[in-house]
């Protein structure tokens, strides 16, 4: 059953809310996404009457606090289709789970010399931690370049990953909205003897992920951006790759011993979880990935495409040369993120003018500064559509970028 | 809620379509470069000071209208001055910005002119970080000078 949108706006609280008479069109989702009742009813029922600590008291309320914990990492680890649910391991967010890999993994496998590839339309969470083992370790970082609409360009693949330990890759570009061909990728990555990791923090919220099939070692996102609390991320990785890692942060409830000596780690997945976790947003978190399953990944998706075409369709029939949509048109390859340039309007005084029709978007660099750099831009629009969009927003935007033109005409 | 003619000024939108002194100075002029972490603009500020005065300023790099404009109406302003009437200004601007450090009383004997215009950006409080990037640069420049 395809998705009903006006039925999903419902379920979104925030959607309700007219700013100096204005209804709220929100279309920043790349960014953070709005959370259903769903999401905000499950973490106010637990702060209100099932508060307490996870995994250490023996009393009742403990007890059923950890079992709506690991509830939760159950339910992410379904939705993932992860083998395990002790290879869900809960971070902060996306970026602290690809720093986690590149401080316990990189460190552990890498040497000086050795080689992680990475793509040009990477978000700095997946540059800046590579770069930081440049400098310590003396790594050595490839790039996989990209194709004038956007996509990898893969013609030179397999003499960049030539001795490569790590592939680490996005699956959905946060600026142009490629989605990459994640399972070639890792297939590819596997052949010459590396690691893939795959950045899914824009993938995972937009349409169904299967680690199992796409034949990822390491998987990473975020609960913001799929109608979850912030404060949480996530880690995936196969069991046998965690065993073999040595711990990131120390503390508290990574341990199964400490001696005067030293400690002994606990096991899968509480080793990578020290100190109190995020309960609250673990458990919101849970409550997100049950509310998406109850739309259906392959209709979030659908309806995304579906979107996606008609903002392509009307900006462009509506502006013609006026607008520069970077990346695919083909709204087979790519979400419904839309990153352009209106006119010579600098990106954030266009968002200004938006925000005074209520048209909430991301203007700036999207913390993806070497694409940036490609795209020969230093800010983009950004406009990101999620499952609570509806086609009358696609026509706020344009009416709203309509008006910008008024302002800036040089 | 304050309306866009509030931030875009007439004289504002003038110096951001026909920016004045947009350029490069080679040394012994003195540079320096500033960067807006929020939206990726990047500024170059260009200093000549000659016997305590800054003789020649110019300004290069991108950025939204309201960064831009307010370099072009900084180095107008500047462009001339004294080392020390351009801190006094410097000093004066940011407190129209609203961000000046401690709460001493703007020295109101320094004459804004058309940099008044931009009094309207400390109604849209993200915007004060994009009038005050060329400024924040002017000062490292200065910096640079003295060395």
């Amino acid at each position: 059953m395809a998705l009903d949108v006006a039925r999903v706006r419902k379920d979104f609280p925030v959607l309700q809310r007219h700013i100096n008479g204005k209804p709220l069109v929100y279309l920043d989702s790349a960014n953070t996404s709005q959370k259903p009742h769903a999401v905000i009813d499950a973490m106010t029922n637990f702060l209100q009457s099932g508060y307490a600590p996870i995994n250490r008291s023996a009393y009742t309320l403990a007890a059923e606090a950890t079992d709506l914990f690991e509830g939760a990492r159950s339910s992410v680890a379904r939705f993932i289709n992860a083998p395990h649910d002790h290879e869900i391991v809960f971070t902060r967010n996306a970026t602290e789970a690809i720093n986690l890999i590149a401080y316990s993994w990189g460190r552990a496998n890498l040497n000086k010399g050795d080689v992680v590839v990475l793509t040009h339309m990477e978000h700095h969470a997946n540059i800046v931690p590579w770069h930081m083992l440049v400098q310590e370790l003396g790594i050595e970082i490839r790039w996989v370049p990209l194709t004038a609409d956007g996509q990898l360009d893969l013609s030179n693949i397999d003499s960049l990953l030539t001795g490569a330990k790590l592939f680490a890759f996005t699956a959905m570009s946060n600026v142009l909205g490629t989605i990459t061909p994640v399972a070639e990728l890792c297939a590819k990555a596997h052949q010459h003897g590396a690691l893939a990791l795959v950045d899914g923090c824009q993938s995972v919220p937009h349409m169904p992920t299967d680690v199992a099939s796409i034949g990822a070692d390491f998987l990473t996102f975020s609960s913001h951006k799929m109608c979850g609390p912030s404060g949480i991320g996530v880690l995936w990785a196969h069991e046998k790759l965690l065993d073999a890692m040595p711990p990131f942060i120390g503390g508290g409830n990574m341990i199964s011993d400490v001696r005067l000596d030293g400690f002994t780690c606990a096991e899968l997945p509480y080793k990578f979880e020290a100190g109190t976790p995020p309960i609250t947003e673990a458990i919101g978190l849970g409550a997100a990935v049950n509310y998406l399953n109850g739309i259906g990944m392959h209709n979030v998706r659908e309806h995304e495409r579906t979107i996606a075409k008609a903002a392509l369709h009307s900006l462009t029939e509506r502006f013609g040369d006026d607008i520069v949509i970077h990346g695919s048109q083909d709204v087979d390859v790519r979400g419904a993120t839309i990153s352009f340039a209106f006119r010579d309007v600098h990106p954030h005084d266009v968002s200004q003018v938006l925000d005074q029709h209520n048209v909430c978007v991301r203007a700036g660099h999207h913390c993806a500064k070497p694409l940036m750099r490609l795209l020969g831009a230093n800010a983009t629009v950004r406009a990101s559509f999620y499952l609570y969009n509806d086609e009358s927003e696609v026509q706020a935007l344009c009416d709203a970028l309509a008006d910008t033109g008024d302002f800036f005409t040089l | 809620m304050p309306g866009l003619e509030d931030l875009y000024r007439e004289i504002i939108l003038d110096h951001y379509k026909n920016p004045r002194n947009r350029g490069e100075l080679a040394p012994p002029a003195v540079s320096a470069e500033g960067h807006n972490p929020l939206c990726g603009d990047e500024i170059q500020v260009y200093l000549l000071v000659e016997n305590g005065t800054v003789s020649d300023v110019r300004i290069a790099g991108q950025g939204c209208s309201i960064s831009q404009s307010s370099a072009s109406m900084m180095s107008a302003a500047v462009k001339g001055k004294s080392v020390d009437d351009v801190r006094k200004l410097v000093s004066r601007f940011k407190h129209m910005m609203s961000i000046e450090e401690g709460d001493s009383e703007p020295d109101t004997s320094v004459n804004l002119g058309d940099l008044e215009a931009l009094q309207g950006v400390v109604k849209f409080p993200v915007r004060i970080k994009c009038a005050t990037l060329a400024w924040n640069t002017l000062l490292e420049a200065l910096e640079g000078a003295h060395a």
